[in-house]
């Protein structure tokens, strides 16, 4: 096992994606993400891979679609303004089937918005960050160790559903230090078929491509995708459940407001309000049955996210509605208190 | 052991991010649960920067100190700003050669020392941060003194390794003025 280590969450990231066998990150720099692309500038020339600055976050995500069409592991990273010009990149990625992991750092907006942390971009990563029919896996980090160990899954089970993923955190997780016992080194041993290596004229071509002038071809396509989304909302949806078992409220968040949710619910807790959490950890998929599973069980729902309730409706389609949801957020980078949290579990248990 | 709810605040270039991560490490050597969370952006230029440090026995929750019961501060704005967060019974830390006015809290204690101005007398100067530290450990117990070495050698990088003596030196200045 690897020691326990002190480390930045972006620091996290980029270490545990090269643990994850990733030799190439393209990237740009913008706070409050840039430590990933300075950890990764230091370290991948020393192990052989390829750090390099683009001109431009377009750029860096279409370099990253070349890579993953060679079946080699790429990633870049960003934060909201950036990822906004990578959004046709990865719909690229969608269309072409490839597996890539794009890192977005959130800060507020829109616009050029603020530097301070965010969730703001919830809907841009759930709904299929770009034009187009798709999904992006989205995995939401809530701890230094999550940040390492979600950027490997990610890696993995975007190779094993050839689809991108997405590490969607936010500045307060990118920024903060705590201790890390980062992955084992993933073996590489997944055949890919498809991809581009050179023939060697011993097998056909290999075409990467999302151009289907065919309306019969891109139909079929679009079918086929949504039937493997089927399966992962089936198998790969995430999520952790803290103090439900007598909660009469239910408190649904993720990354840092699910930290400082944690804080309420102690406090909480101590005045005798039983009030749980369940926490997503991928947002696509999301947690729809034990969401629904509690809604047969609590007589509200706490929606704690740093944007004006963007998750807020994913809550209210997995519960059918079936219970009152209420809304406790933040935006522009302020974070909300653990006694605002408080405030908003002692209305809803009213 | 009670848990630490810290805030270093100060210019940047105080050296504050830096104060944290030694106790940031040391509570890592320590085995203890621990969150090191740094200001960040425009407001390190000029204005206050600041850094948060909780060391616990159990898992942190939320990373930002909202009530601390440590306060170092090293310059008026964020005595200004924090002073009034100081959970009662809390312990601040002044750097009085920076800092004209006193607290106006009698239900926590203040350390007054003229951190600035002892670092510059004993040739330690950049190092007020340290001094204060030692101020703090020695006082407060936040991190256990058998650790601090170890964890300071983490933190200073290596081709400033040679800074080690002086940092350790300001600390036991700190750590003598409030003896």
């Amino acid at each position: 096992m690897q020691e326990k280590v002190l480390m930045k969450g972006n620091e996290a990231i980029a270490e545990a994606a090269i643990l994850a066998g990733c030799r190439h990150y393209f990237g740009y720099p913008i706070t409050p993400q840039t430590e990933v692309a300075a950890y990764m500038a230091k370290r991948m020339p020393k192990i052989g891979g390829t750090f390099l600055q683009a001109e431009s976050e377009i750029a860096a995500i279409n370099m990253v679609y070349g890579v993953a069409s060679t079946g080699k592991r790429a990633m870049t990273s960003s934060s909201s303004p950036g990822i906004s010009l990578k959004t046709e990149g990865i719909s690229y990625l969608a269309g072409a089937d490839l597996p890539a992991l794009i890192v977005n750092v959130q800060r507020g907006g829109p616009g050029l918005g603020g530097i301070q942390p965010s969730q703001s971009d919830y809907f841009l990563a759930t709904r299929g960050p770009g034009h187009g029919d798709f999904h992006v896996l989205v995995f939401a980090p809530s701890s230094v160790q999550e940040m390492a160990d979600l950027t490997s899954l990610a890696f993995d089970l975007a190779e094993k559903y050839r689809m991108p993923a997405m590490l969607l955190a936010d500045g307060t997780m990118g920024q903060m230090m705590e201790p890390v016992v980062l992955p084992e080194p993933t073996e590489l041993t997944r055949e890919k078929p498809w991809a581009v290596t050179g023939t060697k004229c011993a097998r056909e071509h290999n075409i990467i491509n999302s151009l289907y002038l065919s309306p019969q071809e891109l139909e079929r396509l679009n079918i086929e995708r949504f039937e493997r989304y089927k399966t992962i909302e089936a198998t790969e949806t995430r999520w952790e459940s803290f103090m439900m078992d007598d909660a009469e409220i239910c408190i649904v968040s993720c990354g840092i407001t699910a930290r400082v949710s944690r804080n309420a619910i102690v406090e909480a807790r101590k005045q005798g309000i039983k009030v749980g959490m369940i926490r997503p950890i991928t947002l696509w998929p999301f947690p729809e049955k034990p969401l629904l599973e509690a809604a047969e069980k609590v007589k509200a729902f706490v929606c704690v996210e740093l944007n004006m309730g963007q998750m807020i409706q994913d809550v209210e389609l997995a519960i059918k509605c079936r219970k009152p949801v209420s809304l406790c957020s933040r935006v522009g980078g302020m974070i909300p208190s653990p006694e605002e949290v408080l405030a908003a579990i002692k209305q809803a248990n009213e | 052991m009670a848990d630490f709810e810290i805030v270093i605040a100060g210019f940047g270039g105080q050296g504050l991010l830096f104060t944290g991560k030694v106790l940031a490490y040391a509570g890592l050597l320590e085995g203890r649960e621990l969150s090191w969370l740094p200001s960040y952006g425009p407001e390190m230029r000029g204005g206050t920067a600041n850094c948060n440090v909780i060391l616990s026995d159990t898992p942190v929750g939320s990373p930002i100190v909202q009530h601390p019961n440590v306060l170092m501060v090293m310059n008026a704005p964020s005595l200004d700003k924090y002073e009034a967060d100081v959970a009662p019974g809390g312990t601040i830390f002044v750097d009085s050669s920076l800092i004209e006015r006193k607290v106006n809290r009698d239900d926590v204690t203040v350390y007054y020392i003229p951190a600035t101005r002892m670092a510059a007398e004993a040739g330690l100067s950049g190092l007020a941060n340290m001094i204060l530290l030692g101020a703090m450990i020695r006082t407060t117990g936040c991190i256990s003194e058998d650790t601090l070495p170890d964890a300071l050698h983490k933190v200073i990088p290596e081709r400033k390794a040679h800074l080690f003596d002086a940092n350790m030196k300001a600390i036991e200045a700190g750590r003598a003025e409030v003896a």
